[in-house]
């Protein structure tokens, strides 16, 4: 029975709690059993929460005794990434400088998961701050990919992805900036969702750059992924970037999965040099797959989209040198020399230059400069320019079309340790996921195949702001049409942990 | 320390022109603070009025507070300025361990508030009716959070270097702070220091009345800082020096006059004033070196990415503008036109706190000469006797009235009047009560004065001899005897007539 818990959805695993066949502390101590299993091997979680997990299960067991109401994913498990605070389990954002930090607030969607009986199995690791794409910037070591464990699990929300793809958890959560939800999302065969910015609260998300970061959903289907979308989104007023519009309706258009007469775009800019073969042989069969359903697709230009890339790696380090600043030993986490003798600004100092990783500080630096005096406009300034090109780019588009794709990343994961000494090659990871961070539109990464190398393809599916129900009937009718193809969910053809 | 050369006042601003320019702190009175709910209160135990935002913790979010842009606005049509209808916070970003993010978020080239002026009106024995109106620039007013407060203990400065442990409480950090720079005030010449002076008096007692603040400089809710440079002539502008910790009125002016004289000596001698901050001491009232600004600390502005833009609606504007109370300058000029006074008698009223008084005191009755002269004369000298302030005098402005009303009756005379006022003070009732539990009254009866009179006669014939002779100045002595006889109740005038008519010669 535990192993089968393992691979139900959470949409199963709802029913069946609700349906009195099984218990919430039984789901729970089935991916417990799971993550004892798996993750020595995974490494997708940095604490796992095996207390507090089976108490906010026996609580929503025991609502369901009492017959009070509960949420529509009360009892099923999650993995939350270490970016959320947390006042029950430590907040490190993969970081040494947080090493040991237990805040002493929850984050808004913490806050929201915990309202709707969702029990939080643990946190999970992550590029530190957040900043990375395959998890092996973590000051606590890199998590692996399910598919093959030589590989990465993409990142930042590696560990979140990964839990979920080695059916460690049913639901993740994570964050995205620059694809941070997506691209791991593909490359470890899931789905994963960036919301429109705004859409989901930031409060209590350690920020890496404040303008981009937008949590999300990761899961095995897209119906799951829009499950949990519903129960974390919605306006935060701590939140003042946040949305004050209800949550479209994801739900709905999960189950609709039709695209008959939709209008897709396919981004010439974002489906071509640079692309493995195998991602965009997979990517071009999904775009005829997607015509076959009835939808009309039509070649849509963003040229400014080519800019994205270098505007980004200006906007988001120049926010995250602010951001990060607060990381000064005055108050919490490490604190490095304090010998009585040395002064303030020594310790400061110290504690940042022991406390951060090579990226993290590469990344300060960035945009340290990139914000100076004399500097600010062709730099920061500049980017921001081209940053409002692309959000022009995609109004135009999505005058032509309904939802835009492409591949979610142009190469399927790679190994372990390949691009950690190459900076610009571990960037080009985002290429295709950054455009709609920049906009703050939603996207929508689903599993379309396996490439040659016998690894996960993503397709990206892009919508205008507001407009999140779209990603998801599409992306629930590609689905829909591959499995029923392939005859079986792409995850079960996962080898790494058989 | 070592003190710095000056060159004595007078002759600095002969040969030199001072420019001034002031920037001032004032923290709004809103309930809560600029970015989150905790209470924007003084004092409180250090660290008690905190939460996950004003701490800067990982993860928290500002939120901006309603209150406190609307009491920037409010400033701001005050001082006639123009309400940007579009405009973003932004970051400053720099270290230091009171402030929780390590940047504050502020106004950079977008400050809600630019281009407006206040009016003031400074003493100047050569103008017109002893005072002149200096129309001070006001380039902008912006909104910011405060930051938290440093107690650096041991080493000798009282500041973080040297100091063997520092002690920090946020308390503070995150009260909405309004900065409001002044364009640089030229052509003031000697009056510089007075008009400095002058300008803040003013702002506070206008911030003041639009309810936004309650501007104790003691408690740091209004803070000074002081620019001051001095030029060869009116047209090339001088080096300017930043005096900060200015946090009294009369320090405004002495860090001035200080600046003047000591720039002064400094270009005398052909040296150049370094562009720098410097720290006003209260005790020696001097200013010492601080941090120099030659090489400008670079913040690294940017528009604060977790906060929308404000955009203040016109019609929102218009509102504020519209329950804007009555301000200062159209008070002042109100109320000289009422009581036909000159802008320096004016000032004297206001410089003593009595304009309310004075004008509650007409308000019960009273003329506006017999109001300004009991609460200017009588009254100032018992608030200074006692160290008190004018409005915390234990008589009401309707007492003071009622006073003048029976001296205009002739029921009191001035004598009588200030035993009243005294009995009053002390607490022995309404200025009736006094009169009547004390029998005090002029005493208008010709036979009892006359009676009085004789006896006086009787009792000093040497003076009436004296006064009969033709000496009538004599006739002094026997005055006061009468008054003391009826204890001050007589009229004077009258009693002295009475005298000279029974000691007529022939």
């Amino acid at each position: 029975m535990a192993g089968e818990l393992t691979m139900m959805t959470a949409a199963g695993l709802a029913a069946a709690m609700a349906a009195g066949e099984v218990s919430a502390l039984e789901v729970t101590d089935a991916h417990l059993a799971r993550i004892g299993d798996a993750d020595d091997r995974v490494r997708a979680f940095l604490h796992v929460a095996t207390e507090q997990a089976r108490q906010a299960a026996r609580a929503v067991d025991q609502r369901r005794a009492a017959g009070q109401p509960l949420g529509a994913l009360a009892g099923v498990p999650l993995a939350l990434k270490d970016v959320f605070t947390t006042t029950d389990m430590p907040t490190t954002c993969g970081s040494a400088i947080l090493d040991g930090w237990r805040p002493p607030y929850d984050a808004t969607i913490t806050r929201r998961l915990r309202a709707g009986g969702v029990v939080i199995l643990g946190k999970t690791n992550m590029d530190e701050f957040a900043m990375g794409s395959s998890t092996e910037n973590s000051a606590f070591g890199p998590s692996h990919n399910p598919w093959d464990l030589s590989r990465v699990p993409g990142g930042s929300s590696g560990g979140s992805a990964a839990a979920v793809a080695a059916f460690e958890a049913p639901l993740g959560i994570g964050t995205d900036t620059g694809g941070s939800i997506r691209q791991p999302a593909a490359v470890c065969g899931v789905v994963g969702v960036k919301p429109t910015y705004g859409g989901s609260s930031r409060y209590g998300v350690v920020a890496f750059a404040s303008s981009l970061d937008s949590p999300g959903p990761l899961a095995r289907t897209v119906l799951d992924a829009a499950l949990l979308h519903e129960v974390m989104s919605g306006h935060d007023p701590c939140d003042a970037t946040s949305v004050d519009a209800p949550v479209p309706p994801v739900v709905a258009a999960a189950r609709q999965a039709d695209v008959s007469g939709l209008r897709i775009g396919v981004v010439p800019e974002l489906s071509g040099e640079g692309c493995q073969p195998g991602v965009l042989a997979r990517f071009s069969e999904a775009v005829e797959l997607l015509e076959s359903l009835g939808a009309k697709v039509a070649e849509v230009s963003c040229p400014h989209f080519s800019y994205a890339l270098p505007a980004y790696y200006l906007i988001a380090p120049s926010e995250c040198s602010s951001n990060l600043a607060r990381f000064d030993a005055m108050r919490y986490g490490l604190r490095v020399g304090d010998d009585g003798t040395a002064s303030a600004e020594e310790v400061m100092s110290l504690t940042r230059a022991q406390g951060f990783g090579a990226e993290v500080k590469r990344r300060i630096m960035l945009g340290t400069y990139a914000l100076s005096s004399g500097y600010y406009d062709a730099y920061y300034g500049k980017a921001q320019q081209v940053r409002t090109l692309i959000i022009r780019d995609f109004e135009a588009a999505f005058e032509q079309v309904d939802v835009l794709v492409s591949p979610t990343t142009p190469t399927t994961a790679f190994p372990l340790g390949e691009r950690v000494d190459d900076p610009l090659a571990m960037y080009v990871a985002d290429l295709c996921t950054i455009p709609s961070d920049l906009a703050g539109n939603a996207a929508l990464s689903v599993p379309c195949g396996l490439a040659p190398d016998g690894l996960p393809v993503g397709l990206q599916i892009m919508a205008p702001v507001l407009a999140d129900d779209r990603i998801y009937r599409v992306g629930a009718a590609v689905e829909a049409a591959l499995d029923s193809r392939r005859g079986h969910r792409l995850l079960d053809q996962a080898k790494g942990l058989s | 320390m070592p003190t710095a050369a000056l060159m004595p006042f007078a002759d600095a601003v002969t040969r030199y022109e001072p420019l001034i320019g002031l920037e001032t702190h004032v923290e709004l009175g809103t309930v809560t603070k600029m970015f989150c709910g905790c209470p924007a209160r003084f004092g409180g135990d250090p660290n008690t009025l905190v939460c996950p935002v004003c701490l800067g913790l990982p993860g928290s979010l500002p939120v901006p507070n309603r209150a406190a842009i609307e009491y920037t606005i409010r400033i701001g049509l005050a001082l006639n300025c123009t309400i940007a209808d579009w405009c973003r916070f932004a970051r400053k970003n720099y270290f230091y361990p009171d402030m929780p993010k390590n940047f504050q978020i502020s106004q950079y080239d977008e400050p809600l508030c630019t281009g407006g002026w206040l009016d003031i009106w400074v003493d100047d024995p050569a103008a017109d009716g002893g005072s002149r109106p200096v129309r001070v620039g006001i380039e902008r007013v912006h909104l910011e959070e405060d930051t938290g407060k440093s107690l650096h203990v041991g080493g000798s400065t009282g500041r973080i270097h040297g100091a063997d442990y520092s002690l920090v409480d946020y308390n503070r950090a995150g009260i909405p702070l309004v900065e409001i720079v002044t364009k640089p005030v030229p052509g003031t010449g000697a009056l510089a220091p007075e008009v400095a002076r002058v300008y803040v008096t003013e702002l506070r007692d206008l911030l003041r009345a639009l309810a936004v603040s309650d501007v104790r400089m003691e408690e740091g809710s209004l803070r000074c800082d002081v620019n001051t440079s001095l030029a060869p002539d009116a047209v090339q502008w001088g080096t300017r020096t930043e005096t900060k910790n200015v946090n009294s009125l009369r320090s405004v002016e002495r860090a001035v006059r200080f600046e003047i004289q000591r720039q002064a000596a400094v270009l005398d001698a052909g040296h150049r004033v370094i562009l720098e901050t410097r720290h006003f001491h209260e005790d020696t009232g001097e200013t010492t070196a601080g941090r120099s600004k030659e090489e400008a600390q670079d913040y690294r502005y940017f528009p604060e990415p977790d906060l929308v833009p404000v955009a203040p609606s016109r019609e929102w504007v218009a509102q504020i503008r519209a329950a804007l109370p009555e301000l200062p300058a159209a008070r002042r000029a109100r109320l000289t036109a009422e009581w036909g006074l000159s802008h320096r008698e004016f000032s004297m009223i206001h410089n003593a706190g009595g304009v309310d008084l004075v004008e509650a005191t007409v308000a019960a009755g009273a003329a506006p000469a017999d109001a300004r002269k009991w609460w200017l004369g009588e009254l100032a000298r018992r608030a200074n006797e006692s160290g008190a302030e004018l409005a915390a005098l234990p008589i009401t402005p309707a007492q003071v009235a009622r006073v003048a009303a029976l001296v205009a009756a002739g029921t009191l005379n001035d004598q009588l009047a200030r035993q009243v006022i005294d009995a009053v003070l002390a607490g022995e009732g309404s200025p009736d009560d006094v009169v009547a539990a004390r029998g005090l009254a002029v005493v208008s009866d010709e036979g009892a004065l006359l009676a009085a009179v004789d006896e006086a006669i009787a009792a000093n014939p040497d003076v009436a001899a004296k006064v009969r002779g033709g000496k009538t100045a004599a006739a002094g002595a026997l005055v006061g005897a009468v008054m003391k006889a009826t204890r001050g109740q007589a009229d004077a005038a009258r009693v002295r007539q009475l005298i000279l008519d029974r000691l007529a010669p022939g």
